[in-house]
């Protein structure tokens, strides 16, 4: 039995948590803000390798982006992936979901035609565009079966090429039974990520990562990609508007935190008269609320 | 909900922007909501979606349309007549065994057919898992804009586009999209983002059932079952009235046990910043903002909670926001209708005691709840 041909699709992400808004232009400070790999694509990427764990096969890592994202494929290859390809070129920029999907959909084409792909995974969004738009783009482009918001693979059978997946709702979880080829979008935090030994950091130093431009990566037609590939501009950014008004706050008494408790309480009934209905104080709605009763 | 609201968006970008539209664009007419429901029901983002689109559609002077799809057996006639009630001029009912459950396969081939039959301008889904799920691949194979996880959604009085606004960068910055030469113009709406509108019994609408082409040979993908999360450890924030959140103020995991006590006094749920969870102090159901979810309760209250945009994006519809907090400069007191400078860890337990009547201070003007008891 071969092991599946997998394809782990990750992106390089400003750490959005570090980012900052100048006070007074509004705008983003992106000096000194790390670029990393997308965090949620370490999930995917950890679970292409618990799939290689048990089947064997073979993990390509893709990335669209920069060739500074070189970095985030070095990561994968550290981590365990075999092959990592960077697809990059200047009529990219500006790509939007739409056009980004069709970009890694020609890449995954191209790879196909070196050994057909079984299985693509990706983060469940990226930190930086938090859209999740991409995967499922890039699965309806090459016409395979989309599972997103995956959080368990029971089966993944290569000989039937049967696979099931748990796919994660906000009411529970579906249990879905599916064909190779697929395209898994991967939830977070159901897997624990490995970390790299010195030996594979240096092996994934060394490794050639292959760059593709446009062309290598099987586009000849530009009005799909970069800004003509994109049907949504954007108009404006701004920083979020404060509201003009602060709060009030209760003048208080470091003596008399009983007093402040209650004015402070007593401001919110005045604001929201029916919550004395809700708290226990006034309502016999509530049970459990022993010491309470009527 | 903010001030861009019915405001055109900026004009700097707007002077090199094509405005006339592609007479082929032209007819697409109407603003459409999927009805994301199951057969227990209809999701209330849903509703919440008509509440903007009926806003959006009188400003264009179009009509509201909503799909209604689901297997025959289901309550797809209630969910059509609530649909009208919620703001729809027209219903197309999609009926067909195939569609019991949702498969991203068999829906998106549903309201791909269904756009292309009747051209609507705008398309509204919930920033669900079925939604997003369900709109990426639409608009793929539709090849148009999406744009996810909007708070605000306007008409571009110019290009008359939708100006769909949502936060970027982390929650840092909100960007205004528009998807000028493609249509549909689609967007997701989170949860709670909008207000539920009015529900009105006496509106009217029309209700189409339509042909559906599909067979259960055809879709690849099969449901085999649905594991419902275990009740127990199920939390709906989205819906609570009353949410009592914490952050790092409050220092260690065991003072989270003093939020669960206000809430349980005010019949709320607790919720808590990326940090908190982070720390491990509470269960990443809990999360609120940018990475959590979505809440609009009747009442916020910030307890060691410096307020972060993160943090604030998550929660700055709320009804009425409480904060406490340290540091008089905290970004939640920005945000707060009222509020406390002091230590929540001290605060809390006697502010659950006042809500519990038990607070007798000399001072007190009886109100609401001490009076009715």
């Amino acid at each position: 039995m071969k092991g599946p041909n997998i394809v782990v699709c990750v992106k390089q992400v400003p750490d959005s948590a570090q980012i900052r808004v100048h006070p007074v232009t509004g705008t983003i400070m992106r000096q000194g803000v790390p670029a990393v790999l997308n965090p949620y694509d370490l999930f995917a990427l950890e679970e292409a390798l618990q799939v290689k764990d048990r089947l064997g096969g073979r993990i390509v890592a893709l990335c669209m982006g920069p060739p500074q994202a070189e970095a985030v494929l070095r990561k994968a290859l550290s981590l365990g992936a075999d092959e990592a390809v960077l697809v990059s070129d200047r009529a990219f920029a500006g790509s939007d979901t739409l056009a980004t999907s069709f970009a890694l959909a020609s890449a995954i084409g191209r790879l196909s035609q070196e050994r057909a792909v079984d299985l693509v995974f990706t983060g469940k969004q990226t930190i930086d565009g938090d859209t999740g738009q991409v995967g499922p783009g890039v699965a309806k482009r090459l016409g395979m079966q989309l599972l997103s918001y995956v959080c368990r693979i029971p089966v993944l059978d290569m000989n039937s090429g049967r696979i099931v997946v748990h796919r994660w709702t906000e009411k529970g979880v579906q249990v879905l039974s599916s064909r190779l080829p697929c395209l898994i979008t991967v939830l977070e935090g159901r897997n624990e990520g490995r970390f790299a030994s010195l030996p594979e950091m240096i092996r994934a130093a060394r490794q050639p990562i292959r760059v593709w431009d446009r062309k290598a990566a099987g586009i000849e037609d530009v009005s799909k990609i970069g800004l003509k590939g994109s049907p949504t501009v954007v108009g404006k950014v701004f920083a979020p508007s404060r509201r003009s008004e602060r709060a009030e706050c209760i003048e208080w008494d470091l003596e008399e935190p009983e007093k402040a408790a209650t004015a402070l309480w007593e401001k919110v009934l005045s604001r929201q008269p029916e919550l004395a209905a809700n708290s226990s104080g006034g309502g016999s709605e509530r049970k459990g609320e022993e010491g309470d009763s009527e | 909900m903010s001030e861009a609201e019915g405001k055109p968006v900026e004009k700097k970008g707007a002077a090199r922007r094509k405005v006339t539209l592609d007479p082929r664009l032209a007819e697409y007419r109407g603003v459409w909501v999927f009805v994301e429901r199951d057969a227990e029901g209809v999701h209330p983002v849903s509703w919440e979606l008509l509440g903007a689109a009926r806003r959006l559609a009188d400003q264009l002077g179009t009509v509201v349309g909503a799909v209604v799809a689901g297997a025959p057996s289901e309550a797809l006639d209630a969910d059509s007549q609530d649909a009208i009630a919620y703001g729809a001029d027209q219903i197309f009912v999609a009926a067909h065994p195939v569609l019991a459950g949702y498969r991203n396969e068999p829906y998106a081939r549903v309201l791909c057919e269904l756009v292309k039959k009747y051209k609507p301008e705008i398309l509204l889904l919930g920033a669900t898992s079925l939604g997003r799920d369900l709109a990426s691949s639409v608009a793929t194979t539709l090849e148009t804009g999406l744009t996810a996880d909007c708070t605000e959604l306007a008409i571009d009085r110019e290009s008359r586009a939708l100006a769909a606004t949502r936060p970027t960068f982390g929650g840092n910055l909100l960007c205004t999209i528009l998807t000028l030469n493609y249509r549909p113009q689609m967007a997701t709406v989170r949860p709670r983002v909008l207000p539920l509108p009015a529900k009105d019994r006496r509106r009217s609408g029309e209700i189409r059932k339509e042909e559906i082409d599909l067979c259960e040979e055809e879709i690849v993908t099969k449901l085999v079952e649905f594991l419902p999360h275990a009740g127990g450890d199920q939390v709906d924030l989205a819906l609570a009235e009353v949410i009592v959140a914490g952050g790092k103020g409050l220092q260690t995991a065991g003072n989270f046990a003093l939020l669960e006590e206000l809430a349980r006094a005010l019949g709320g749920e607790v919720g808590a910043t990326r940090a908190a969870v982070q720390a491990g102090w509470v269960d990443h159901q809990r999360q609120i903002g940018q990475t959590g979810k979505t809440v609009r309760p009747k009442l916020y209250i910030a307890a060691g909670i410096s307020g972060a945009i993160q943090h604030r994006v998550g929660m700055e519809s709320s009804n009425l926001i409480v904060a406490i907090n340290t540091d008089p400069n905290a970004p939640i007191f920005e945000v707060a209708h009222c509020g406390i400078v002091g230590d929540a860890i001290a605060l809390l337990p006697l502010l659950t005691r006042a809500v519990r009547g038990q607070l007798v201070v000399e001072t007190t003007i009886p109100t609401g709840a001490s009076a009715s008891s």
